[in-house]
């Protein structure tokens, strides 16, 4: 009989399990959550012949190991590493053949943070309200994987990917975040929002899937009175007491009542996703016609 | 009503009052389920608001939007949730003594109100409920207690709230319940969902 699991060796600074997350659920306060970096996650279930919406491992920098207990394919992307299988270089972002019994060590990120793991079959812990993916801030889906965890794989559907290497961007030295300025823009004074043109910020090292904090100079408000509570996107770019930005990411908030000086477009969201603390950030605030 | 627009495809729709958001709130959840509302991934009302996302034409939407014939908040279209509560909470005496009553008299005026789930956030299954009179608000606690008990039945402003899990928390504990606000295992999982009508009975008055 085959034991379709895997048994994690290292579990490593914080290693997630995300599929696409749990959209639809916000006006019961359920985060989207979800894998950070999409292309990212989909390309690794491509390589091994998943659907992108199968379950993949989220790692946090410092990678993970895993044993699989059956013959399995396997395709590590996202942020840059050594892979090894039973301690052989094995390929990045490509289809790896592992035997059962071997160890598949995703090494410490070159660049960026987050390296994803997509096994043929997906990983297969039970959804919850149609997910498999770890939210951090309500606790909904499998607790982060912890050393000596069984993780259960699917059945492989489809061929592993033809491509040998696929090409990735690579993290960038700055992130670039476009800003759709709204909804509540005008709750800063004009020179803040210069100032979240020309500040110099940098990621700040409390930023985790919940939000990317930076530290730089304080957005100062027009207004002080308090907000009453409202919606929340991803992407938002909330703006606490503090005065420091915080960009939304999968597992933010569904309502909060910080104004949001506007929303970091879509596909810069995959930037933030890999940026380690330190990184410079540049806003870029783009008008929106009203 | 206003509405804002938020990135590249969602919308703010800012009112005039919780009532206004309300019943736009249940306007589209009528046009939803006839089927005539462009699709949207998200319907989240707050406080004062009401957000869509996953809009294909935001700005189109806005524009439709103004031409609407928004009724007033129509009576509910779900059966009421009956919450048991015992009138036990730790700030029972304080919030008596800032209403200028008796905690027994607290869990009189509330049992007697009627609520409705206006919006929900904070955690899963947590809704923010509206039917006390404003001049019973209360401020929250200067210091939040870094863990409060599931089930704990709080109030915060003219909200009351109950918490699914034991969370940290800054709400006025009034009464507890063993009502299971949130199950993922249960469909729907959350027991109040915006726009549900909800009255608290006073253990022993079942």
């Amino acid at each position: 009989m085959t034991d379709r699991a895997l048994v994690v060796v290292r579990a490593g600074a914080l290693t997630t399990v995300q599929d696409l997350g749990r959209p639809g659920h916000a006006h019961v306060g359920v985060p989207g959550s979800g894998a950070l970096d999409r292309p990212a996650s989909a390309l690794a279930n491509r390589l091994v012949g998943n659907g992108i919406e199968a379950a993949v491992l989220e790692t946090t920098l410092n990678g993970c190991a895993v044993r699989a207990r059956c013959a399995v394919t396997v395709a590590v992307t996202g942020a840059p590493c050594a892979v090894t299988v039973d301690g052989r270089p094995a390929a990045w972002a490509a289809p790896v053949t592992v035997t059962a019994g071997a160890v598949v060590e995703v090494g410490h990120a070159v660049r960026g943070v987050r390296s994803y793991v997509a096994f043929s079959g997906g990983v297969a812990v039970d959804p919850v309200l149609g997910s498999r993916s770890t939210d951090l801030l309500s606790g909904l889906g499998p607790a982060p994987l912890a050393d000596a965890a069984v993780l259960p794989l699917g059945e492989a559907a489809g061929a592993p990917g033809r491509v040998d290497v696929a090409p990735a961007p690579g993290p960038a030295d700055e992130l670039v975040l476009h800003v759709l300025l709204g909804p509540r823009d005008d709750w800063f004074t004009k020179a803040a929002l210069r100032m979240l043109a020309v500040g110099a910020y940098r990621v700040a090292s409390a930023s985790n899937r919940i939000g990317l904090r930076t530290d730089g100079p304080a957005l100062e408000r027009a207004r002080h009175d308090e907000l009453p509570s409202e919606g929340m996107v991803l992407g938002a770019v909330q703006v606490p007491p503090d005065g420091r930005p915080v960009v939304f990411l999968a597992d933010h908030p569904t309502t909060g009542g910080y104004p949001v000086v506007g929303v970091v477009r879509g596909r810069d969201l995959t930037g933030a996703a890999q940026a380690a603390p330190g990184t410079p950030v540049r806003f870029v605030p783009v008008p929106v016609r009203r | 009503m206003r509405p804002l627009p938020v990135g590249e495809d969602a919308l703010l729709v800012e009112c005039a009052s919780g009532e206004e958001a309300g019943a736009l709130h249940a306007e589209l959840l009528r046009r939803r389920s006839e089927g005539t509302l462009p699709g949207v991934t998200e319907i989240v009302p707050a406080a004062r608001t009401v957000l869509l996302c996953g809009l294909a034409e935001p700005r189109r939407f806005a524009t439709l939007l103004a031409q609407w014939d928004i009724p007033p908040m129509p009576p509910a279209m779900r059966e009421t949730v009956e919450i048991p509560v015992r009138y036990d909470g730790p700030d029972l005496a304080e919030v008596a003594a800032m209403w200028g009553v008796t905690a027994g008299e607290v869990a009189r005026i509330h049992s007697q109100a009627r609520f409705r789930v206006a919006f929900c956030g904070f955690a899963p299954g947590f809704g923010y409920l509206t039917g006390l009179p404003e001049r019973y608000a209360v401020p929250r606690m200067a210091t939040p207690r870094t863990a409060v008990p599931a089930g704990s039945v709080g109030l915060a402003g003219a909200y009351t709230g109950i918490y699914p899990r034991s969370s940290p928390g800054g709400w006025q504990l009034i009464g507890t319940t063993d009502a299971v606000l949130w199950d993922p295992a249960r469909e729907p999982a959350a027991l109040l969902a915006p726009g549900t009508p909800v009255r608290f009975v006073a253990d022993g008055a079942l």
